[in-house]
């Protein structure tokens, strides 16, 4: 996959350690070392035991393949597969690679088809990933051609199970995930069916872009409502969201993978600061007014204590609700210095025309030239950069300490805690004992 | 799929072509200039009063799917922009450079010019590289306000599929 910034893209040894060397520090709650985004060997465990573990992966809206033969590329992880509806309805999920040698076989973006036929060899499959023809199976007159064992069904793509919850399609590879909705936990699936709540939803388009960090910084970021009102002048002076106004930062409590960070907009259009917080915000400005203020005009159109919710599902969903913009957001790892996020907006199917030019209007907060949007990628981008060739190798997460899962305040790393704690297990990452 | 970007030859005589392509040009020149000089400010003077302004994806435009990277209607919303983007968002300096094209003209009106004006836009960052941060072509319809050429609308449309952390300036 593209790399944007190659150029600086060396890591010293040091911090691209192997994984015996990789222990965590004593004090494991209130500290992140950093080659839990910078070490290669890292990077792989993830890929072999949360992307290709027990985890269910986000990997389309159904919206985006209604009919039958229609399908998109996608990734579950840094692995290339295919979405497809077949003629039953049902959807399937498989590897983008050909069973023969390889080859990437889809290489639209999206499309509707019969089949799948690899270009090189030609090998074709059915819309659920089974091989169905391969040519001269048998040779020219009966010279060469595939050995008379040669099953097709032993020779498909490979196939991943498949889950959908009201319009969102989820895969996996592992037989073990539990089925969906457990997986998610009760609270997130009730926030989940907020904005899926089975209507119909309609795609609005699509943005992409590289950022050079590591995936588990977008979890990190939205686990993270300290830098909310401090990074994001433009929330604050626009009354979005302001310190002491209702909210919550939460996650589940289970295992504390995913989260969500909602909040409560007030009635009026700007913020009213306290003198104090204001001295504490370098970046509010008294000043900035908006002259179209339609741009924050809010539609309520859920029964929902929130009027913004940004919801991490573990390990590659954002589902984003900022008042009426909506997407879905795919982290795509891309090495331990990068990765690829697809952004998918969307409003439902009955919206008026009005409607979706007020949805369209209000994203411009979102995306890589968002008035949010962009300010959280650049932030990633320093910290990166930061933590890649410096000498000093940890990160602090004191705030709120002692504390771990949900927060009712702003000032608190206690998700991006529970976070750790549950990937630390499934990594089985060692914490160094306390000296003495 | 190819209906929507397909080529469209063009309804303008040659002679009068080269006469709008001749103003379109000294309108681009000043365009970027005051882009390339990080002056965003300025953007909004080269809009009309009830101009739109997107940027958005070749994958977009083809599937006819409305969102942009950046959206506006009205010059209130781009003046909006260009004030958030010179006064209230955080993002590393850069330098970035505009290079166009060859504009083609497409039609002409009483009170209208569309054209079309493929760029690229380079970006250096601190410490950076120059690299090619977006590529793609300027859909444009043009007014004419006294002497002086205004966008009326313009669709950026980027052949970019995967966009280098963001784009903080207008296009
Ligand atoms: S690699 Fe696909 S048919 Fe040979
Ligand atoms: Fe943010």
């Amino acid at each position: 996959m593209y790399q944007s910034q190659a150029v600086i893209g060396i890591t010293n040894a040091r911090k691209n350690p192997p994984l015996a060397q990789c222990v965590w520090p004593a004090d494991a709650l209130n500290n992140i070392p950093d080659w839990v985004y910078t070490s290669q060997a890292i990077y792989d465990q993830e890929i072999e035991r949360i992307f290709r573990g027990e985890t269910w992966n986000f990997v389309a809206l159904e919206a985006e393949i209604p009919n039958p033969g229609d399908y998109k590329r996608g990734y579950v992880g840094a692995t290339a597969v295919v979405i497809v509806r077949a003629e039953d309805h049902t959807i399937s999920v498989f590897e983008n690679r050909c069973a023969h040698r390889g080859a990437e076989f889809c290489r639209a973006s999206h499309g509707n088809t019969k089949e799948f036929v690899c270009p090189y060899h030609q090998w074709s499959y059915d819309l659920k990933g089974n091989l169905q023809g391969v040519p001269f199976k048998r040779g020219i007159n009966k010279v060469g051609g595939m050995p008379p064992d040669f099953r097709n069904a032993e020779h498909g793509t490979r196939q991943l199970r498949v889950a959908t919850r009201n319009g969102v399609v989820f895969a996996t590879y592992s037989d073990k995930t539990p089925p969906l909705e457990a997986y998610m936990t009760k609270e997130i699936v009730e926030e989940f069916d907020v904005p899926f709540s089975g209507k119909k939803l309609k795609i609005l388009g699509y943005c992409r872009n590289e950022l050079p960090c590591n995936w588990k910084m977008y979890h990190e970021n939205l686990k993270d409502p300290y830098h909310a009102t401090l990074l994001h002048s433009f929330l604050v002076v626009f009354g979005l969201l302001v310190p002491g106004i209702k909210s919550i930062v939460f996650a589940d409590k289970e295992h504390g993978r995913h989260g969500y960070m909602a909040s409560a907009k007030p009635d009026e259009i700007y913020a009213t600061v306290a003198a104090d917080d204001k001295a504490e915000m370098r970046s509010f400005s008294d000043s900035l007014r908006l002259r179209d203020e339609r741009f924050l005009d809010y539609v309520r159109e859920f029964d929902s204590p929130w009027s913004a919710n940004m919801m991490t599902m573990w390990p590659n969903l954002i589902v984003q609700r900022q008042m009426n913009t909506m997407g879905v957001r795919q982290i795509i790892p891309n090495g331990p210095n990068s990765m690829v996020m697809q952004w998918t907006m969307f409003g439902y199917e009955d919206d008026t025309p009005e409607m979706t030019r007020h949805r369209l209007r209000q994203g411009n907060l979102m995306g890589p030239s968002g008035f949010l949007g962009l300010e959280d990628n650049e932030a990633l981008k320093f910290v990166q950069e930061g933590i890649r060739n410096s000498s000093t190798d940890n990160n602090v997460v004191k705030l709120d300490a002692g504390h771990q899962g949900t927060a009712r305040n702003l000032i608190s790393e206690s998700c991006i805690r529970s976070l750790y704690q549950y990937y630390r297990e499934v990594m089985d990452i060692r914490v160094a004992e306390k000296a003495a | 799929m190819k209906e929507r970007l397909a080529y469209a030859r063009t309804a303008v005589a040659p002679h009068r072509a080269a006469e709008l392509r001749a103003e379109i040009d000294a309108f681009h020149a000043e365009y970027c200039a005051a882009l390339d000089a990080n002056d965003v400010e300025r953007w909004p003077d080269f809009f009309s009063k009830e101009a739109t302004y997107r940027i958005t994806s070749r994958q977009n435009a083809l599937l006819d799917m409305p969102v942009g990277l950046v959206y506006c209607e009205g010059l209130d919303m781009i003046t909006d922009r260009a004030l958030a983007v010179a006064h209230s968002q955080m993002f590393a300096p850069r330098h970035m450079l505009h290079v166009l094209g060859i504009t083609r003209v497409l039609q002409e009106t009483d009170r209208t010019i569309s054209a079309q004006t493929p760029f690229i836009l380079m970006q250096t960052l601190v410490e950076g590289p120059t690299t090619v941060h977006l590529a793609g072509i300027y859909h444009d319809h043009f007014v004419r306000e006294g002497e002086r050429l205004l966008i009326a609308s313009r669709e950026v449309v980027h052949d970019t599929e995967i966009l280098d952390t963001a784009l903080a300036y207008p296009v």
